[in-house]
């Protein structure tokens, strides 16, 4: 087997005494598509913010292309270059347009002239369709919009991982597809990208692997079919269920349940 | 002579120039709360005319200097016949000056109650008056506290300027000490010292007092001046 | 500068209530309105050391407060608090003494300088709300597409912060200009020591301060208007901003 591109080692993480990561391993290769579902509260928003050093993990490694990126000295900055994040509550920069959200990590963190940079933000912009969107102000923007925005500049950076934290959660319905119809196309075209999310259909449908993660562990680890239909343990037919009930079944019919 | 000498020679003069400090903000705090709430409630709920004459006031109280309206009222009222002493005259001009501060504030507070509330209290049958007395202002007087807190500080601050009049505050006293010592910094130090420690104990006073009549639940933001 | 005034001592203190409307027409008035206008280009200057500087000072002491370490934050926080604890005019004095005693610059400097010493501490308040306001989401943006802290901070959190601080600014503005006539009381020729000339000379006290109060209303007014329209001009499309 190769290397993991990203290898995560007995990771734990406190806040303010309660442990919220307990002893997270895991280990994700190139092309992957991760899943991960739980019950809210229980890591999963900080296991990616460990991932690109946003926060700082109490113990455990995490190796990204086999380098070590939680040593002491390593350059969190560098890391984030490589590392791609997309937030629940889009963080558009409000006083830059959809071209100059892109534009900006290009030219100010990389360096990119700026005829440069505007020729591959559109590009990035384009590819999540926005084409025709490039000028509007993030204040102008759908919330379906404005995600795709935010993936579009995490793309621009070319990295080698993308993280997505609950990427769908604050948005109304009828607009989470769009998002959706990006991340699934960005899966297909083989970009890393570890998600977390509660779009259980989605995620069946993109998931090389699904991670269970409750109250800090990792509960278990499957392709989509396995862990929806032959769960192993009691608690994640538990947490299944509970879905099923609110969500319906999916396998069941098409007309009248629920979204 | 050290800071510490001039303390203990001139103690006395420091002590009666604070007393007359406190007295000042207390009573110009005071009036002005009165004023503060009548010019708010003309402000919002009164007719077009009572309106203009409280903006008028407002507007012109906070957009002039205090110091030029002490001169104006101190020594500009003799004109018209009315000489008012100088205390009388630097109470008259504290009480307006923060009046109009203070309405900005309670005009704040009580619009950010006003429509839900008025309507519940007229469904009910109030009056108008009857809901602003009951359920308007009640409400008001409490969210108010966190931004009307800063008030108090602001007016013993504003309060040191009627040494230009020679009301017998800390700063006048300040002053002479000063010139009798021939120790401008070390004098005026000290009265920082004091103005300082005043600020700190209303500080914490208000604290306590906000922490007594919070209502619970009720977090909406006032306005900032 | 006493040409045309001195001679003309019509309506002393002791008379009853002059008519307003005869004030317009008496040459007085006239002489006096230009010769303590002639104090605002002084008022003017004073405001415009003033701001600037605080602005500057105010400006670095918020974000020492906000990003600085353990130490920079507390020192930024103690200046803020001790300056704003005490009256505008005793510090007025206080650094005015200093800087006289070290250096040999004028009132109308020294007074300026101090000034926009204690506006600073004000302005490091409003700064302070603005960039946490602004804070933490979208810094961490920023952080998470690989900006440096300081990258952050320049090209997303200024220029962010800058326009959502314009309303308190523009009463910070306000506020340093009407302070400007404490200067009066360390011998500056602004609008009020105009104005008390004035009122000494024509024995019309109300006349004269009211004049000034005048001029000060029409600064403080012409003011909060050009801050408004920088407000609007800077404006971000579609942006409603917290």
């Amino acid at each position: 087997m190769s290397t993991p591109i990203i290898e995560i080692r007995n990771l734990s993480k406190n806040y303010g005494g309660k442990p919220v990561l307990k002893d997270i391993s895991l280990k994700v290769w190139e092309g992957d598509t991760i899943v991960i579902i739980g019950p809210s509260g229980t890591g999963k928003s900080t296991l990616l913010r460990c991932l690109n050093l946003l926060t700082r993990p109490d113990s455990g490694s995490i190796c990204l292309d086999g380098e070590e990126i939680t040593k002491p000295d390593s350059d969190a900055d560098e890391v984030r270059r490589h590392i791609g994040m997309v937030f629940q509550d889009f963080l558009l920069f409000n006083h830059l347009t959809a071209l100059g959200n892109v534009t900006i990590g290009l030219t100010k963190v990389l360096g990119m002239p700026p005829a440069d940079a505007e020729a591959k933000a559109l590009k990035e912009l384009e590819r999540v369709g926005l084409g025709d969107h490039i000028d509007k102000y993030p204040g102008q923007l759908s919330g379906g919009q404005k995600q795709r925005v935010a993936i579009a500049r995490s793309l621009a950076m070319d990295p080698r991982v993308m993280l997505f934290d609950e990427p769908t959660s604050a948005l109304d319905p009828e607009l989470i597809g769009e998002v959706l119809e990006v991340i699934r196309m960005l899966s297909e075209e083989g970009m890393t990208m570890i998600l977390v999310t509660h779009e259980m259909g989605f995620a069946r449908e993109v998931a090389d692997r699904i991670v269970f993660i409750d109250q800090g562990l990792v509960v278990e680890e499957a392709p989509p079919d396995d862990m929806f239909y032959r769960p192993r343990t009691e608690r994640t037919r538990e947490f299944l269920w509970k879905l099923t009930e609110l969500y319906g079944h999916r396998s069941k019919d098409e007309a009248g349940t629920a979204p | 002579m050290t800071v510490l000498d001039l303390i203990i020679s001139y103690w006395p003069q420091f002590l009666a120039g604070t007393e007359i400090t406190i007295k000042l903000t207390l009573a110009g705090l005071g009036a002005g709360s009165i004023l503060g709430i009548l010019a708010a409630l003309g402000r919002v709920y009164g007719s077009s005319w009572i309106r203009r004459v409280a903006i008028g006031y407002i507007e012109l109280f906070r957009g002039t200097p205090m110091l030029v309206q002490l001169f104006a009222i101190y020594f500009g009222l003799p004109d018209f016949g009315l000489t008012l002493s100088r205390m009388t005259a630097a109470y008259l001009v504290l009480a307006l000056n923060s009046g109009a501060y203070q309405a900005e504030y309670f005009r704040g507070a009580i619009q950010a109650i006003a429509g839900g509330q008025m309507m519940a209290a007229r469904s009910i049958g109030m009056s108008r008056w009857q809901a602003i007395r009951y359920i308007i202002l009640p409400q008001a007087l409490r969210i108010v506290i966190p931004a009307w807190s800063n008030e108090p500080i602001t007016l013993m601050k504003s309060s040191a300027v009627v040494f230009l009049i020679a009301v017998p505050d800390l700063m006048t006293q300040s002053k002479i000490v000063a010139s009798r010592t021939y120790q401008p910094i070390a004098s005026y130090l000290v009265a920082a010292v004091i103005y300082m420690a005043l600020a700190f104990g209303m500080t914490s006073t208000l604290g306590v007092i906000e922490k007594k009549y919070k209502i619970p639940v009720l977090e909406i933001e006032s306005h900032r001046g | 500068m006493d040409r045309n005034l001195g001679s003309n001592t019509t309506g002393r203190g002791l008379s009853p209530l002059p008519e307003p409307i005869s004030w317009f027409l008496m040459d007085v008035f006239l002489q006096s309105l230009k010769y303590i206008l002639l104090g605002t280009g002084i008022t003017v200057s004073v405001t415009l050391i003033a701001l600037p500087f605080g602005f500057i000072l105010g400006l670095v002491l918020a974000l020492m407060r906000v990003y600085g370490g353990r130490i920079l934050t507390n020192l930024a926080a103690t200046y803020g608090t001790l300056m704003r604890a005490v009256p505008p005019v005793v510090l007025l004095f206080l650094i005015y003494f200093i800087i006289a005693g070290s250096i040999n610059i004028s009132p109308f400097f020294a007074g300026s300088l101090a000034l926009g010493i204690i506006s600073s501490a004000y302005q490091l308040e409003i700064f302070r709300g603005a960039l946490q306001a602004i804070g933490s989401g979208q810094m961490m943006a920023a952080r998470s597409i690989g900006m440096k802290r300081g990258q952050a901070i320049q090209y997303i959190i200024l220029p962010q912060a800058l326009r959502v601080v314009i309303p308190s600014w523009s009463n910070e503005a306000a506020t340093v200009v009407k302070d400007s006539s404490l200067v009066y009381a360390i011998g500056v020729a602004e609008i009020l020591r105009r104005a008390q000339f004035i009122s000494a000379r024509t024995y019309q006290p109300f006349l004269a301060f009211s004049i000034a109060a005048l001029i000060y209303f029409g600064l403080t007014f012409l003011t909060n208007r050009l801050l408004d329209s920088l407000e609007e001009r800077v404006r971000i499309p579609g942006a409603d901003m917290n």
